[in-house]
């Protein structure tokens, strides 16, 4: 499987991203510059997390009208897997790939920690290596990450199974709604979530709970 | 034309930072203030003289970029 990372300027976890996919996936992804006109062909498109644009007027609002971002939108609606992390979680949902809205944490802090992370759908290609309702370890670290929707969407990603993960024993860093910490798109080929598995990934990092995700994502549908 | 776009939360969004400053307003002696709410102010300048063309401009651009229209509403002001 062949993965690119788009980098907007502003991001900051795009060199651990890189890394983690390299390690898991055997092969450094493309690099993709936000002015750049294509993406190359690929199984995976992952953007990362940081500040882009420095988070001015909405966390991920800016990055998300790119150009680029209308080629993503393409992959996307041609099936090819799309991982949002942190910043890159709000992107997804400003550019209108996944639902809901991401708000200002209630504490209005900004949180760096280590949450429990329930996995509600093992059954999409992001999640199929952790088991249903498997709690893991994750770090966060972000000061947007209150998942909101209303009521109708929220009804709607509950019972489609678009609820990938969610906070678990109390560990609801930011005030989301339904504890909700990672959410898919209708046809479940796109996912974003603001803790970030690729800060977990071996035990150098104290853990190595969020390698099923990569390994998962990166391999090809049997 | 100049424009005033005004951002608030939709209804029924939760506000951490409306109550935080409304938190700050009571230790401050302003006692009994509820429902404090806070939001963004937008000043532009857009070409053209027809304000009807101004304000579809603007609408484009609160839809688009300016507001997130899952959790905020806008009000625009067109002005000479």
């Amino acid at each position: 499987m062949k993965a690119a990372v788009i980098v907007f300027p502003g991001l900051n976890r795009d060199r651990d991203m890189i890394a983690a996919l390299t390690k898991i996936g055997g092969a450094k992804p493309a690099i993709v510059w936000h002015q750049d006109t294509a993406i190359p062909d690929v199984d995976l498109i992952v953007i990362p997390g940081g500040f882009s644009y420095g988070d001015y007027l909405r966390c991920g609002a800016i990055a998300a009208r790119s150009p680029i971002m209308d080629i993503v939108r393409q992959r996307a609606e041609a099936g090819v897997r799309v991982l949002g992390v942190c910043n890159g979680f709000q992107i997804l949902i400003e550019a209108g790939l996944l639902p809901g809205a991401l708000m200002r944490n209630t504490s209005l802090k900004f949180v760096c920690r280590e949450v429990k992370l329930e996995v509600v759908n093992a059954d999409t290609a992001f999640t199929r290596g952790y088991r249903h309702g498997q709690i893991i370890r994750c770090p966060v670290a972000h000061h947007d990450g209150n998942y909101f929707a209303d009521a109708e969407t929220l009804d709607r990603i509950e019972g489609e199974g678009q609820v990938a993960f969610r906070y678990a024993q109390g560990t609801n860093p930011n005030g989301s709604i339904n504890d909700i910490a990672g959410v898919l798109n209708a046809g479940k080929n796109v996912v974003g979530l603001m803790p970030h598995p690729e800060n977990l990934i071996e035990a150098a990092h104290g853990g190595d709970d969020g390698r099923a995700l990569f390994a998962a994502a990166l391999q090809q549908v049997a | 034309m100049k424009a005033r776009v005004i951002v608030t939360l939709k209804n029924g969004v939760l506000d951490p930072q409306g109550q935080a400053i409304e938190g700050a307003l009571g230790s401050l002696g302003f006692s009994g203030v509820a429902g404090v709410r806070q939001g963004k102010v937008f000043d532009l300048e857009v070409p053209g003289t027809d304000a009807e063309s101004a304000r579809s401009q603007v609408e484009a651009m609160c839809n688009k970029l300016l507001a997130n229209t899952v959790i905020e509403n806008y009000a625009i002001e067109i002005y000479n």
